[in-house]
């Protein structure tokens, strides 16, 4: 994505502790955006889901919070990149309720709900990166 | 090992919630408070999460399996004080709470749980 202005943050996922730090790195970077309380607690918890899926799923990877001005707009693009197994059927993982742990299984399909953007990357043997945003209009 | 302290009034449990928890805490709560409501006897239990700004799905959770161990128990859960943003939020998210009371503070969480005095 091109913008006129980027800046992005690294946050590795190795532990339960890097999801809190990440979600806090989250709030700093929405709130300077100008979101919303609504509009923060909606991403972040989007995030908490994904960033969770990294790590319990994934084993572990990283989180990139990136902040992006283009054009009449600006916002956020969050992107959760894990080496891990992938996903073999996205329809089936995206399904409410459906969960291969212990889960609820809400959090990819609620992570979409939440966001304005969201897009899937996978494949069995290949990692999964999952990539949401959100937007402020000027 | 960090916790989240839980207060005995009575036939009651208080938890006040006021850290952003990670998901190891949330489990070590949940087992906590479930252990707590067999010592203590306790017939309700108080969850106070109007300091937290975020309760997703793994949050969520705990929230339901402490209500249903509560149960098993003989104990009713209410959860007090949530956030606007954060009711709005699970909605969206499409996470039911089950088994659980709310009230919007400490004291009408009391009421309901019926709870007037503290032996």
């Amino acid at each position: 994505m091109i913008g006129n202005d980027i800046d992005v943050k690294v946050i590795p996922l190795r532990a339960d502790e890097d999801v809190v730090r990440m979600r806090q790195a989250l709030r700093e970077c929405l709130v300077s955006i100008g979101f919303s309380l609504i509009e923060q607690t909606k991403m972040i918890t989007a995030a908490s889901e994904l960033g969770r899926n990294t790590l319990r799923y994934g084993g572990g990877g990283e989180a990139h919070i990136e902040k992006v001005t283009d054009g009449g707009r600006r916002g956020v693009v969050l992107s959760f990149i894990d080496q891990g197994p992938g996903i073999e059927d996205v329809d089936l993982a995206l399904k409410d309720g459906y969960t291969t742990g212990n889960g609820m299984g809400l959090g990819l399909g609620g992570a979409r709900r939440l966001a304005d953007d969201f897009e899937l990357t996978t494949a069995p043997g290949k990692g999964t990166t999952v990539r949401i945003s959100k937007w402020k209009l000027f | 090992m960090e916790r989240i302290p839980i207060l005995k009034m009575g036939q009651l449990l208080l938890v006040t919630i006021q850290v952003d928890m990670h998901d190891r805490l949330a489990m070590t709560l949940q087992d906590d408070l479930t252990t707590r409501i067999v010592k203590d006897r306790a017939k309700g239990v108080l969850i106070d999460i109007s300091a937290l700004d975020l309760v997703d799905s793994f949050i969520g959770r705990m929230i339901n399996n402490i209500a249903a161990m509560a149960k098993i128990l003989d104990a009713d859960t209410v959860l007090v004080g949530m956030q606007p943003a954060v009711a709005i939020t699970l909605v969206e998210l499409g996470l039911t709470l089950e088994g659980v009371k709310t009230a919007l503070n400490v004291e009408r969480g009391m009421t309901m749980l019926n709870l007037g005095k503290f032996s």
